[in-house]
């Protein structure tokens, strides 16, 4: 019983931010910010969101930010599984020292050479444009580390060599044999690429430098510096925000949580 | 050599990448805080000018101390929660898959709309928080107009998005001790605490260890919190400038790319401290 009551207890903790941000969203923020708030929805939730429609461009920072985090999320699957299926099931010279070297590459905070990305983009014509939040990603040590692992057990030796008996060259071997079974680890590798994307906020904070060209969390960003306490415009638009991203989330959550963690404990 | 073509061609995109996007901006970051730059005009080298600043700017050991208590103040409450969470999930039966869902969500949600969210909670005059206070008959608190706290504020808010992250990881660790140690355990009369910090923990430390070493990555980034909740200027007494915050402020607010890197590498040597600590702590780890 007492487990059930710190069980229950955590859950409510965890969730209520996303009640009080709903709360605030579907009410008029002089509701909000009168003795005693109001505590329970309302039905201001369309005044509200078109107020926000006014103030940022919404639907031009939404499909930036859906640009970006899918074309990062391609690159990243297409790109990391051939990396993570060549070191998992290939031999080759300085193989091991190339993957050591890849995971030192984990040891520098991306947040460190947020100056001289910048300079580098500036250098490629790329400030300002999408470009510079899709390439990047591509360096994802963690996404090839972890694929490596799944691949190693999940792709069996015998069909490789079977296929290369066959004929397969290379690359027939990764779409043909490859591909197909690590199918499961491609849906993790997708959803956590896209999450971090999406929610990413200095990188294209620095680098979108075009206030109406920007992503939602930038969005977000500027509607909460002009409008800091009118909360139920400001919660409309955070609502809509979170949505789409807790979707996606949801979609894949069982096996998402469930293979996150076995990677956290095998690594 | 042309037979591993192939191989070669198949993991160069990476290496590539990673030469253009992380390992030149390293090496640039280092030469540019030998300059005085604004971005745009000429760069002018000045030796060790900018260093000989950083080491006497109380600014940049004001956002080094900043970073570091509220990496402590986060850190310490959300390992331990989450491991608590851990443990008392491990044993539970019914709704598994929901409590698991409703403790990870908070860490895959936009940092932005969160700390958006904990602004409206926290703020001092029309805050949630300072309302339900004032209504149990307390008075209102500076949450974010004070030093202290902003620095609470902003360690609320990591404790709580990240405190199920944790106990999801600790989690799989739970599940991957054989039940058969905790049975024989019980029966030779230890209790549950006894169980918990004699066995449990000991067997859980490369995870743990794991868990430390993501949030000190994390917690000497801390930046978004700090720029939504208290803005680019870092509040009142500047209690919530952190050092990246610093280094954004003083490069893309201030135009100062010269001492923006300069602030860089010293985050960077900040960095490597505890990477090399963290290292040390999975060496002996690993001993068995």
């Amino acid at each position: 019983m007492k487990r059930h009551v710190v069980l229950v207890l955590g859950v409510l903790v965890s969730l209520f931010p996303f009640y009080w941000m709903v709360v605030m969203a579907t009410n008029a923020t002089e509701n909000i910010l009168k003795f005693p708030p109001a505590l329970t929805p309302g039905g201001e939730l369309l005044v509200n969101v078109g107020k926000v429609f006014e103030e940022i461009d919404f639907f031009g920072s939404m499909l930036n930010t859906v640009l970006a985090a899918a074309g990062a999320t391609v690159l990243v699957l297409v790109f990391d599984s051939l990396a993570a299926f060549t070191f998992a099931k290939f031999r080759f010279p300085g193989r091991n020292a190339l993957f050591v070297l890849l995971l030192g590459t984990m040891m520098i905070p991306p947040q460190l050479s947020a100056i001289p990305q910048f300079v580098v983009m500036a250098q490629l014509g790329w400030v300002g444009s999408l470009k510079a939040l899709i390439v990047p990603a591509v360096i994802n040590a963690f996404g090839i580390f972890w694929m490596r692992q799944y691949i190693s057990g999940a792709v069996h030796d015998e069909l490789l060599e079977a296929s290369r008996l066959d004929g397969c060259g290379f690359f027939r071997q990764y779409w043909h044999v490859g591909l197909p079974v690590v199918r499961p680890a491609l849906a993790f590798l997708g959803i956590f690429t896209f999450i971090s994307v999406w929610n990413d906020y200095l990188w294209p904070l620095v680098v979108l430098v075009d206030p109406d060209e920007v992503t939602l969390q930038v969005a977000l960003g500027q509607l909460n510096r002009t409008h800091d306490t009118d909360y139920g415009m400001l919660m409309a638009g955070t609502v809509l925000a979170v949505i789409p991203l807790l979707i996606v989330f949801l979609i894949g959550a069982r096996n998402f949580i469930a293979d996150l963690a076995k990677g956290a404990v095998r690594g | 050599m042309r037979k591993y073509l192939p191989q070669y061609l198949a993991i160069s995109p990476f290496f590539l990448l990673f030469g253009v996007f992380g390992l030149f901006p390293m090496v640039f970051l280092g030469y540019l805080a030998f300059h005085m730059w604004d971005g745009i005009g000429e760069m002018k080298f000045v030796g060790l000018d900018q260093f000989k600043f950083l080491v006497t700017d109380d600014i940049f050991w004001l956002s080094l101390v900043n970073t570091l208590e509220i990496w402590v103040m986060s850190t310490v409450p959300t390992l331990f929660l989450g491991l608590v969470i851990a443990y008392v999930l491990h044993s539970s039966i019914k709704f598994t898959t929901f409590y698991r869902i409703a403790y990870f969500v908070p860490s895959v949600t936009s940092l932005v709309a969160v700390a958006i969210v904990f602004g409206s909670i926290f703020s001092s005059h029309f805050g949630l928080l300072n309302a339900v206070l004032e209504w149990i008959g307390g008075g209102a608190v500076p949450w974010l107009t004070s030093e202290w706290g902003i620095k609470v504020s902003i360690s609320a808010l990591i404790v709580w998005q990240w405190t199920g992250y944790n106990a999801i990881i600790y989690l799989a660790g739970l599940q991957a001790i054989s039940g058969e140690v905790l049975d024989a355990a019980t029966v030779d009369g230890a209790s549950r605490w006894q169980v918990l910090w004699r066995i449990v923990i000991p067997m859980m430390k490369p995870v743990i260890l794991f868990t430390v070493i993501a949030s000190t990555i994390g917690g000497l980034q801390t930046f978004t919190e700090a720029q939504i909740l208290v803005g680019e200027e870092g509040g009142p007494g500047q209690s919530g400038l952190t050092m990246v915050l610093y280094l954004y402020q003083q490069a893309f607010k201030h135009n100062d790319f010269g001492y923006g890197a300069t602030i860089g590498v010293g985050l960077f040597l900040v960095v490597l401290v505890f990477s090399i600590i963290n290292w040390r702590l999975v060496q002996q780890g690993e001993r068995p």
